[in-house]
């Protein structure tokens, strides 16, 4: 008989797993709070560092998904933990005994509203990094309106002990240079500085896309962090920072400020690990069975993780954290048969 | 000795061999967050003397570890205590308590 396996969130690393679970001959459930598959990957236009459209990665997981059951505008209800298995009560009235959860209920974007000296919903032109990429799907946002002067503020929300969160969220700085280089791309004769505490480009092809960014759209990198944000009368934004290299507090107009807001832990994510009694770090994010060898299991039997549920990771990453996490799965049902 | 017209000056570059660590281990103890600066520069730009006269908690921090303890007091002379610097730390460093520590051990000048 084949075994049932529960995907909690319908973003990439559920929709990888579900698609790869399905081909290794198990019982796929994937459920999704949403009304659409796809999580952040559905909100957003380009993907760094080589300016991929994001709908067609998205295209892709969706087509490997055809025939895999599939619960959207669906949440947990509640969960009971049996001996070898999980009976898991759906919003929609299913219940769903589960030989094996994999939690892959990713993140939720920092509320920029919560930096309030840089004034978030309270002045006209400050946007987010997810705003922006609303924007380049759209055109239609009031807020930018012909900029010719534009500034990213990087790790908002993260690496900030005032807002709770201390950690990197490691893809805000090749999101911002992309997003950078891309508004260059609309507004060709706009000045665009990025304020950065560390440029953290780790990844392959990122300081290929760093150095674009220089040559090829003169964006101006600045080493501050930006303290405070103003508004002037004219709407126009006034902005403060110590460009740490000159050693000089700096002041810069702006028509446009965008935040870079950083991963915070699903909320909801963080609700079905209290029904299954998960533990997770000071970050918030899911502790993992082992950090070295048992990346994709949590600390309690036939429960799995896949992307961000346990830390800020990149979208190949958390695609091969799926991939993975339904090879552990199918050696995980193999021995409990 | 002959005067050639020529002489030396002394150099400016930072010798880490000359840093006094028992200042640094008395203020960290004193104050551990010190140890927490990541250099962002939030302070200084928020710093509502450091536009007119070069006052910078994060100047003063590295002053320290590099030994230049008349810099680092220096940097902080013209100081208000103001506390903006406080409200916008990213480390949550408590910087208005910090300026007045390291007065009280380095000496106000």
């Amino acid at each position: 008989m084949k075994k049932n396996v529960l995907i909690i969130g319908g973003g990439p690393a559920g929709m990888e797993a579900a698609h790869q679970i399905n081909k290794l001959g198990h019982n796929v459930i994937l459920i999704e709070k949403e009304h659409d598959l796809g999580g952040h990957l559905a909100k957003w236009d380009r993907l760094f560092p080589t300016g991929r459209n994001a709908r067609e990665v998205l295209d892709t997981l969706k087509e490997n998904m055809k025939g895999i059951n599939c619960f959207t505008d669906t949440e947990v209800k509640s969960i009971n933990i049996l001996k070898e298995s999980y009976n898991v009560i759906l919003s929609n009235g299913i219940t769903i005994l589960a030989d094996a959860v994999l939690i892959s209920s990713g993140f939720d974007l920092f509320d920029a509203h919560k930096k309030e000296e840089y004034g978030y919903g309270i002045y006209d032109h400050v946007i987010t990094n997810a705003d922006l990429e609303k924007y380049y799907k759209t055109h239609n946002d009031e807020r930018i309106k012909n900029p010719k002067r534009i500034g990213f503020v990087h790790c908002v929300g993260s690496r900030d002990e005032k807002v709770g969160n201390i950690a990197c969220s490691k893809v805000c700085c090749a999101t911002a240079v992309k997003q950078a280089c891309e508004i260059k791309e609309e507004f060709k004769d706009a000045e665009v500085i990025c304020f950065y505490m560390d440029l953290r480009m780790f990844g392959r092809g990122y300081e290929d896309l760093y150095l674009k960014a220089q040559k090829e759209y003169g964006i101006r990198f600045i080493r501050g962090r930006v303290s405070e944000v103003s508004e002037n009368i004219d709407k126009s934004l006034q902005i403060k920072a110590e460009d740490t290299l000159s050693s000089k507090p700096m002041k810069v107009s702006l028509d446009l400020l965008v935040l870079m807001a950083g991963m915070r832990p699903s909320k909801s994510g963080n609700d079905i690990g209290k029904m299954l009694e998960l533990s997770t770090m000071e970050d918030g994010f899911f502790n993992t069975k082992d950090d070295f060898n048992n990346l994709q299991q949590s600390k309690r039997p036939g429960v799995f993780y896949a992307g961000v549920a346990t830390g800020p990771k990149t979208l190949p990453e958390t695609l091969n954290e799926a991939r993975s996490a339904a090879l552990e799965i199918h050696n995980y049902l193999a021995e409990t048969l | 000795m002959i005067d050639f017209g020529f002489k030396l000056s002394p150099s400016s570059r930072i010798d880490l061999d000359k840093v006094d660590r028992t200042l640094l281990k008395r203020i960290a103890d004193m104050e551990p967050d010190f140890k927490k600066c990541m250099a962002c520069g939030s302070c200084s730009a928020t710093c509502s003397a450091g536009a007119y006269k070069a006052t910078s908690m994060r100047r003063a921090i590295l002053a320290l570890q590099n030994g230049l303890t008349n810099k680092a007091l220096e940097e902080l002379e013209s100081c208000m205590l103001c506390g903006k610097c406080t409200l916008v730390c990213p480390r949550g460093i408590n910087t208005r308590h910090l300026i007045l520590s390291i007065q009280k051990i380095c000496g106000e000048k």
